[in-house]
């Protein structure tokens, strides 16, 4: 295959890309999106193969290497739970920003990679490698943390250095430095040195970073981490000069970029503060501030048995799913529920709050596992206006996403957020393992208000109990 | 002391709605009103004097009697000349009173120094909809005009195999899919015909396609928004293009029912003569605007016309022809309103022109006409972006959603990026080489790519969206593939050693292994995703 027909190729590939995610802005298109995602890569793949620049005696190593690496991957997809899916992201990320990296320093190591450069260029080509081991790493190590952290076998709460933010500085100075030391280094071995040290740095500062920033804005560092795994391959691409590579690179770095804003927006936080990681500055005002505004009241707990009553009686009910569903693995039981419900001629919904869960998207995805029908699923902006007609808002597990004081309390850390207003329902039923409060460690206004009933328990087996109290 | 209510008999002829219903009786009482009734003002919608005294209210024999004793009156139809006549010095009435048509009306009735209450001129916001009695009556006509075209039409609505034969569906055509379309095309939809709307409002496409009808747009482009959600006059363009998908439909359906009525103005003349001509014998036509003179030129306002073998219904009671279920939506809508003149639940009216809502259903306020109220602040429109938001939202939910339609930056942040931004640039063209400006180039206008495509993500696909691009970023892969065995490198080297072959080798190895568990597990896991996204 000659070279024109190579890129060739790589425009239909990345005309199918662009395609492939033009086809997710509707569930229907969606799935002839993501087959348009398989031929582009499919196409960049053999076009590459059997390309100019891949001589025949690679191909077998190449074949081998697809086989394992598909295989394990494959695996993957069909074994991993819909729970699991945010750690299965961030461990993708991972191994994105691992290949950045070998990539890179196999490029710097290959002297053929430079051949016929003149000093500019070579100048050029070094700082794009520096870059793309740059950022692969920091996505390698960070990805690693937040598959530690959203797996669980790392605990979920911040961690914070003293004078992180002049650590961070820091570091950045000393990559900056290392960097002048490698492109002023007069042959590969002696960059190499500089380069294996910026490397560790970068993995440090990739631990650091997502180390210190806590559990709810994990969708912010999933999409984040998206995101650097874009940019990684386009740095990758810039080094290789491969316009296929700068274009899907950019595509995804954009793509990722934007959904860290959307979750930014949806918790209503800076997108700096989330990255400079902690709760509301961590070193900002301690979060009893209001103490004076300690919610009063009584909290009314109630049975499954009688949120099944609850339930009986409502004509329209929409239910505002959270992280604890997901815990408790509890969408099935939720589905059921529904069914029964809808069955019997009630109107049922659901709202979803765009940071819950653990990425984005995370709710919609579990509910489409359960196969709950997707016009049902609502946004918060779409659903907000209906609750005060509806009869029963049911809170299975979230606690921040329905928190009144983001609407009444401007002292609160979480003021301005956006939440799903339940508590203008007639009754709201809230599902809670105990009355801990969520990530953001606010007390929620929402259980002393007078309409509204806790139902303590795992959100499964309570929710079991309540179905069996439905159906008797 | 607490208001009386009366509830006279309806004297239009044909009339058989009733204002207010027992359950409403109850209502009203306890907001604090008496409830007077004329005998026998319920009977025409099967509700008889008892139901009424049980509620409450005290019967009162004639019509004179009632007029002259009660503060309020609550009407259905607006009040004859002789009703005017009766009413007291000072009263309150609630009706039906199209302003606009019956200016001699208001006049008579400021001279009673009365205070009027339009039910037709209750302004079309949200706030408002638990009182929007066209609504309501629009709902009750719609389903009202499938059931007359049902009555007067020779055959099945669905479609049927039996052992005598198969029977074809029943093909319904709605013109307009305002309320009284939308309930027309749920009506007809229920009884299994096949249904197809049209609209001159673009967004009204998804409501039909949500009850089970096909949207028939007109093949032109033009907004055909007007003010208050309603729909306004078309260009001629438009208009032609109309002309030409309505007459191709007549042929097709069995039975059209319009709905188009354009606010103040005559109905539009849709359906032509020919097309009359052109369709079935014994299909049917209801129009629904025959009251403001009809969308079809050979309807016949208030009675059924069979013209060119085809049966024109041209009815202007539709909702009377259903008098119990009309009379009790009327009725509550009357409590609606009379909830927001009595917040103090006192029994007395407070006529608070201040409320958006009733400013703009009052037509004579304390003899003064007040008709035509100022414009409603808030419509559907898309307009409504550039009008300021109404005050009655206090509370106005973050609407910026994803499109990218957020609020401009200040002008200062603007100036400040462009400027950084060109600076960056002119850097970049200063010192960077002729090969990079090339990838460049790509690189920043993939970045705009990806920012067009990626906001129109739906939220609820924000998680496969994840793991596609991470599948596609796999294609880093190619840098590895090739590295793997370049054929320059033996052509350049040689096997002297310069190039740490078997290292690179690996490496290389290493990355396309790696990725391939990206690739093909990222891909996968979306497939698994998507499929379960279901209806």
């Amino acid at each position: 295959m000659s070279g024109s027909l190579t890129s060739v190729a790589y425009i239909a590939a990345t005309i199918l890309f662009i395609l492939s995610l033009g086809g997710l802005s509707n569930p229907e298109s969606s799935r002839r999106g993501n087959l348009y995602g398989m031929i582009g890569m499919a196409i960049a793949v053999l076009a590459t193969i059997l390309g100019p620049r891949v001589s025949a005696g690679g191909i077998g190593w190449i074949a081998a290497a697809l086989v394992v690496g598909g295989t394990v991957g494959l695996y993957l997809a069909r074994t991993v739970q819909m729970t699991q899916m945010p750690e299965l992201v961030a461990f993708m990320h991972s191994l994105v920003g691992l290949v950045a990296v070998v990539v890179g320093y196999a490029s710097y190591i290959d002297p053929t990679a430079t051949a016929g450069m003149n000093p500019a260029e070579i100048g050029i080509h070094h700082t794009e490698i520096y870059l793309g081991v740059l950022i692969g790493a920091v996505t390698l190590s960070g990805s690693v943390i937040a598959f530690g952290k959203l797996s669980g076998r790392i605990g979920g709460k911040p961690l914070l250095l003293p004078a992180r933010h002049w650590l961070n500085l820091l570091l950045l100075l000393a990559v900056i430095g290392f960097g002048y030391w490698f492109l002023s280094a007069p042959s590969i071995d002696s960059g190499m040195t500089p380069l294996a040290a910026m490397t560790v740095l970068a993995l440090l500062f990739g631990v650091h970073m997502v180390m210190a920033i806590g559990g709810a804005d994990m969708p912010v560092v999933v999409s984040m981490l998206n995101s650097y795994s874009g940019w990684a391959a386009a740095a990758t691409g810039f080094m290789l000069s491969n316009d296929l590579l700068i274009v899907t690179g950019a595509l995804v770095g954009s793509s990722g970029a934007i959904l860290s804003y959307i979750m930014c927006r949806a918790m209503n936080r800076h997108f700096l503060s989330v990255i400079a990681g902690g709760f509301g500055g961590g070193d900002a005002a301690p979060k009893k501030a209001g103490d004076g505004a300690q919610p009063a009241g009584e909290v009314v707990a109630v049975s499954a048995q009688e949120t099944g009553e609850f339930l009986k009686e409502a004509s329209s009910i929409i239910i505002v799913p959270g992280y604890g569903m997901a815990v408790a693995q509890a969408q099935h039981t939720v589905y059921e529920i529904t069914k029964y419900l809808r069955e019997k001629g009630k109107n049922v919904r659901f709202g979803i709050h765009p940071v819950a869960g653990r990425m984005p998207g995370h709710m919609n995805v579990l509910l489409a596992e359960a196969k709950v029908p997707y016009d049902i699923v609502l946004e918060m902006d779409e659903i907000n206006g209906d609750f005060p007609d509806t009869a029963v808002a049911m809170v299975i597990g979230a606690n921040d996403i329905v928190n009144p004081s983001a609407q009444d309390d401007p002292s609160s850390p979480i003021a301005g957020m956006p939440v799903l207003e339940v508590w203008k329902a007639h009754t709201t039923i809230v599902m809670k393992r105990s009355m801990a409060s969520g990530y953001a460690g606010v007390d929620n206004p929402l259980f002393y208000k007078e309409n509204n009933r806790m139902l303590f328990g795992d959100a499964k087996n309570m929710l079991d109990e309540v179905l069996t109290a439905l159906k008797s | 002391m607490s208001q009386s209510i009366g509830i006279p008999k309806e004297v239009f002829p044909g009339e058989r709605r009733v204002a207010t219903v027992p359950d409403v009786v109850q209502k009203l009482m306890k907001l604090g009103f008496a409830v007077a009734l004329q005998s026998g003002a319920g009977e025409a919608a099967s509700i008889g004097d008892e139901a009424y005294r049980a509620a409450g209210a005290s019967i009162v024999p004639d019509a004179a009697g009632l007029w002259s004793s009660a503060d309020i009156i609550f009407k259905v139809r607006a009040p004859s000349r002789d009703e005017v006549n009766l009413m007291r010095e000072g009263a309150t009435l609630v009706s039906f009173i199209w302003p606009a048509q019956n200016p001699e009306l208001l006049q008579a009735m400021a001279a009673k120094k009365a205070t009027v209450l339009a039910m037709d001129s209750v302004p079309r916001i949200s706030r408002a909809q638990k009182l929007d009695a066209l609504s309501s009556m629009a709902n009750i006509g719609g389903y009202r005009a499938v059931i007359e075209a049902a009555h007067e039409f020779g055959r099945f609505f669905t479609g049927q195999i039996t052992a005598a034969g198969k029977v074809p569906p029943a093909k319904v055509f709605v013109i307009g899919a305002g309320v009284a379309g939308l309930a027309a095309i749920g009506a007809a939809n229920g009884l299994g015909a096949i249904v197809r709307a049209n609209d001159t409002r673009a967004e009204v496409g998804d409501q039909i396609k949500s009850l089970g009808a096909e949207f028939v747009p007109v093949d032109y482009v033009e907004e055909g928004s007007g003010g208050g959600g309603y729909a306004k006059v078309m260009s001629e363009g438009f208009q032609k293009a109309q002309r030409e998908l309505f007459a191709k439909q007549a042929k097709e359906v069995d039975i059209i029912i319009t709905t188009a009525l354009i606010p103040g103005k005559p109905a539009p003349k849709l359906i032509t003569a020919e097309m009359v001509q052109s369709m079935k014998p014994g299909s049917v036509i209801v129009d629904m605007a025959s009251e403001q003179g009809g969308n079809c030129e050979l309807t016949e306002p208030g009675k059924v016309a069979v013209k060119h073998g085809v049966i024109i219904i041209g009815y202007t009671d539709l909702p009377s022809r259903l008098p119990t279920q009309a009379s009790n939506l009327y009725s509550t809508n009357l409590f609606r309103l009379s909830e927001e003149l009595c917040k103090a639940k006192d029994g007395q009216f407070n006529v608070n022109m201040d409320d958006e809502v009733i400013r703009g259903t009052t037509v004579v306020k304390d003899g003064v006409v007040t008709w035509p109220p100022p414009t409603p602040k808030l419509s559907a429109a898309p307009v409504a972006a550039a009008q300021p938001k109404p005050a009655a939202k206090a509370v106005t939910p973050d609407k910026r959603g994803h499109g990218g339609d957020g609020e401009p930056m200040s002008a200062g942040a603007t100036a400040a990026i462009f400027g950084t931004a060109a600076v960056l640039f002119a850097l970049i063209g200063i010192y960077a080489p002729a090969a990079f400006l090339g990838h460049f180039t790509v690189f920043v206008l993939a970045c705009f790519v990806g920012y067009m495509v990626v906001w129109n993500v739906t939220p609820s696909l924000h998680t496969p969206l994840m793991s596609v691009t991470n599948a596609i970023s796999s294609i880093i892969i190619i840098g590895a593939l090739v590295q793997i065995a370049p054929p320059i490198a033996a052509a350049v080297f040689g096997s002297d050693g310069a190039r740490p072959d078997d290292i690179i080798r690996w490496l290389a190895i290493a990355g396309i292994a790696l990725t391939a568990v990206n690739m093909f597990g990222g891909f996968a896991v979306t497939r698994r995703m998507l499929s379960m996204f279901r209806k």
